[in-house]
């Protein structure tokens, strides 16, 4: 049982390049932290500089009260899943599971009785003589769990465990590591890219871009106030819509110095088709350009009258112009119609110009 | 995606290989051949006349106690050149595997040495470790050590398996981190979370899935030992001093060329024959089925 705290923590390549641009982040013990970004923002280097597995070069990493700069990964007491399992291909199911007790000299009996009863958590019992190479990738990715979990550490690290697996199976899994990790309360420290397996897994959702931290907090307060609009369009699927708040129709409808803001966000699922404008609202005309049919929702992508400029460079943007709307069921407009949508005030999202602060209206 | 390429005419797939097969066929299965014949062949003193003696040259050759003592030291050797190259160039390899700055440098530069010919070998290894003329021969003696591999038989042994396994280290070193570079890094990050120290690491990880390659280098350096030394000794001790650096190959030239007994010799060269095509057997056989772990 330990928190980990994170103080200032930087990571810079010998060539100069800046990967982690000091970062904080405080886990709480027994805390599920999912660390999410893009490919390229620094969150694995981060999750394995935790590890011990990259050098730190910067700031303090704090592991259950004990700074473990110069630690090595063996004493740090964690237990690492990765993202191609790593499972030792020469040894059977119970000798991977076993290693690690083995190596800290563990007499047989309790390392037994330690990988029986964590095969039998994972169903894996009657697999235990197998190799790798003999198991699906479910069964090895399994496998990979059982070697961490055995080793009871104080913290477990996961780098995007669930990526190699096929969609159906990443559900399942997903839900088998949040009762685990529930039951063995252990803090954890989970990477993906994925924003659905971070909005699902998460006590605690740290979103980074560019090595640094966009914002820090319990996945839903996130979703519903997204600090930047980075994360307003990464956290969300479809992304918020994003459109800059000069265009004349949004402008006049904001007044005031929400219209000076610079960028409005309004999520797909807030919108509504309807030709009345709610008091303190934004209503706008679209031409429906696509339609997507899910079964319990229908995705609209429609393109505003007024097109205006790019409003912020961000992963999953918008073309300019483009507003997705989510309905529920499957009546949706015809391709080409026009239809009117509207959000209601408390559903807008107001952002600085250049996208990096919130602002409350 | 066809297999088979289709030819108009029945005879021109044969002329393509024909150049092949004529190669092939004079400079490899001709002088095979030859050899048969004539270890059944016994020849008079003048090469003059032969005779047909069926197995009489296989009987002398395994009566005579000195052949048996080339098999013995021939495998003695390829076991030390085998074993010493292997294990340094492993050592050199996992050196070699690890992120350095300028690490392709020294990657390439480990590997030239398996440009320089056998003779060269040789040549290089007696100007560092001949009695009068060796660079190093002279620290040796400065340090008490009595160094003249010309007349002691176990310092020539030495001399030789140390030039021999030299030359291999290269072709070694190529494969292993070629292996090391196979296995995943995430492999060894586990392994160093799971609390295995380096040494342990290496015994219980990276030595077992290396354990393919090994197989396979360990084969090839014995017949290397075996027949591509031939360069190395003749340059350095021409087998002697007295018989004791003379391998099976060496013992064909030297009996044959040397000797005048072409009989024997050829009776030698058809045992090598069935040797190789033993151990190529033993290669394919265990290489075909490549994971061993």
């Amino acid at each position: 049982m330990a928190n980990v705290t994170l103080r200032n923590v930087r990571k810079t390549y010998l060539g100069g390049f800046e990967a982690i641009k000091g970062v904080n982040v405080d886990v709480a013990d027994g805390q599920f932290c999912v660390l999410v970004g893009p490919s390229g923002c620094g969150k694995s280097t981060l999750l394995r500089m935790v590890a011990g597995l990259e050098t730190v070069t910067g700031g303090e990493i704090d592991i259950g009260g004990r700074v473990v700069n110069q630690i090595e990964p063996a004493d740090r007491d964690i237990a690492m899943v990765f993202q191609n399992y790593a499972l030792y291909p020469h040894m059977s199911v119970f000798n991977n599971m076993a290693y690690g007790l083995r190596n800290r000299g563990m007499a047989e009996a309790e390392v037994k009785s330690r990988v029986e009863e964590a095969a039998r958590v994972l169903e894996l019992s009657a697999m235990l003589e197998r190799k790798p190479r003999q198991l699906s990738g479910g069964q090895r990715q399994r496998v990979a769990m059982g070697r961490a979990i055995v080793r009871q550490p104080k913290v477990f690290l996961f780098d995007e465990p669930l990526s190699n697996l096929d969609a159906k199976l990443r559900i399942a899994m997903r839900v088998e590591i949040r009762k685990l990790q529930r039951r063995l309360n252990t803090t954890s420290i989970y990477v993906t890219h994925d924003q659905l397996e971070a909005m699902t897994l998460a006590d605690i959702l740290v979103v980074m871009n560019g090595g640094q931290v966009e914002q820090v907090g319990n996945p839903l307060a996130i979703y519903e106030k997204p600090a930047t609009t980075f994360v307003a369009s990464f956290i969300g699927a479809p992304p918020m819509n994003l459109m800059s708040t000069r265009a004349d129709e949004i402008k006049s409808q904001l007044g005031g110095s929400a219209g000076e803001a610079g960028i409005l966000g309004i999520r797909p699922e807030d919108f509504v088709i309807t030709d009345q404008t709610p008091s303190g609202g934004v209503a706008m005309s679209l031409t429906v350009e696509a339609i997507e049919r899910v079964g319990a929702e229908t995705f609209v992508y429609g393109a505003r009258e007024q097109e205006d400029q790019r409003v912020a460079a961000t992963p999953g943007e918008l073309p300019p112009g483009e507003v997705i709307v989510r309905i529920p069921g499957t009546d949706a407009p015809a391709i080409g119609q026009k239809i009117r949508v509207a959000a209601i005030s408390s559903k807008l999202h107001l952002f600085s110009g250049d996208g990096r602060k919130r602002i409350e209206a | 995606m066809q297999k088979q390429a289709i030819f108009q005419s029945k005879l021109l797939p044969y002329l393509l290989v024909a150049p092949q097969l004529a190669v092939v066929l004079i400079f490899f299965y001709w002088p095979a051949l030859q050899a048969v014949v004539q270890s059944f062949l016994l020849q008079d003193a003048f090469g003059l006349s032969s005779s047909f003696v069926w197995f009489d040259n296989y009987i002398e050759l395994f009566k005579d106690p000195a052949y048996f003592e080339s098999i013995i030291r021939t495998f003695f050797f390829s076991f030390a050149i085998a074993v010493s190259s292997l294990s340094f160039a492993l050592l050199l390899a996992v050196m070699a595997d690890k992120p350095l700055r300028g690490v392709m440098l020294y990657r390439t530069l480990l590997i030239w040495p398996y440009a320089v010919a056998p003779p060269v070998v040789g040549v290089l290894w007696i100007f560092m470790l001949h009695p009068s003329l060796g660079v190093i021969s002279r620290y040796l003696r400065a340090a008490g050590i009595d160094w003249n591999p010309l007349l002691d038989g176990n310092q020539a042994a030495t001399l030789i398996i140390l030039a021999a396994a030299w030359k291999q280290i290269s072709y070694n070193f190529l494969f292993f981190l070629a292996g090391l570079q196979a296995i995943p890094k995430s492999v060894f990050e586990a392994a160093a979370i799971d609390g295995a120290r380096p040494m342990r690491r290496f015994w219980t990880v990276t030595f077992p899935l290396l354990s393919p390659t090994i197989f396979f280098l360990l084969v090839v350096n014995i017949v290397y030992a075996f027949f591509d030394t031939f360069g190395i000794i003749d340059t350095m001790t021409r087998g002697g001093p007295g018989t004791s650096t003379v391998t099976l190959v060496y013992k064909v030239y030297s009996d044959g060329l040397l000797g005048g007994n072409l009989g024997s010799s050829a009776a030698q060269s058809v045992i090598l024959m069935i040797l190789v095509i033993v151990l190529t057997g033993i290669q394919f056989r265990f290489v075909e089925r490549k994971v061993t772990y």
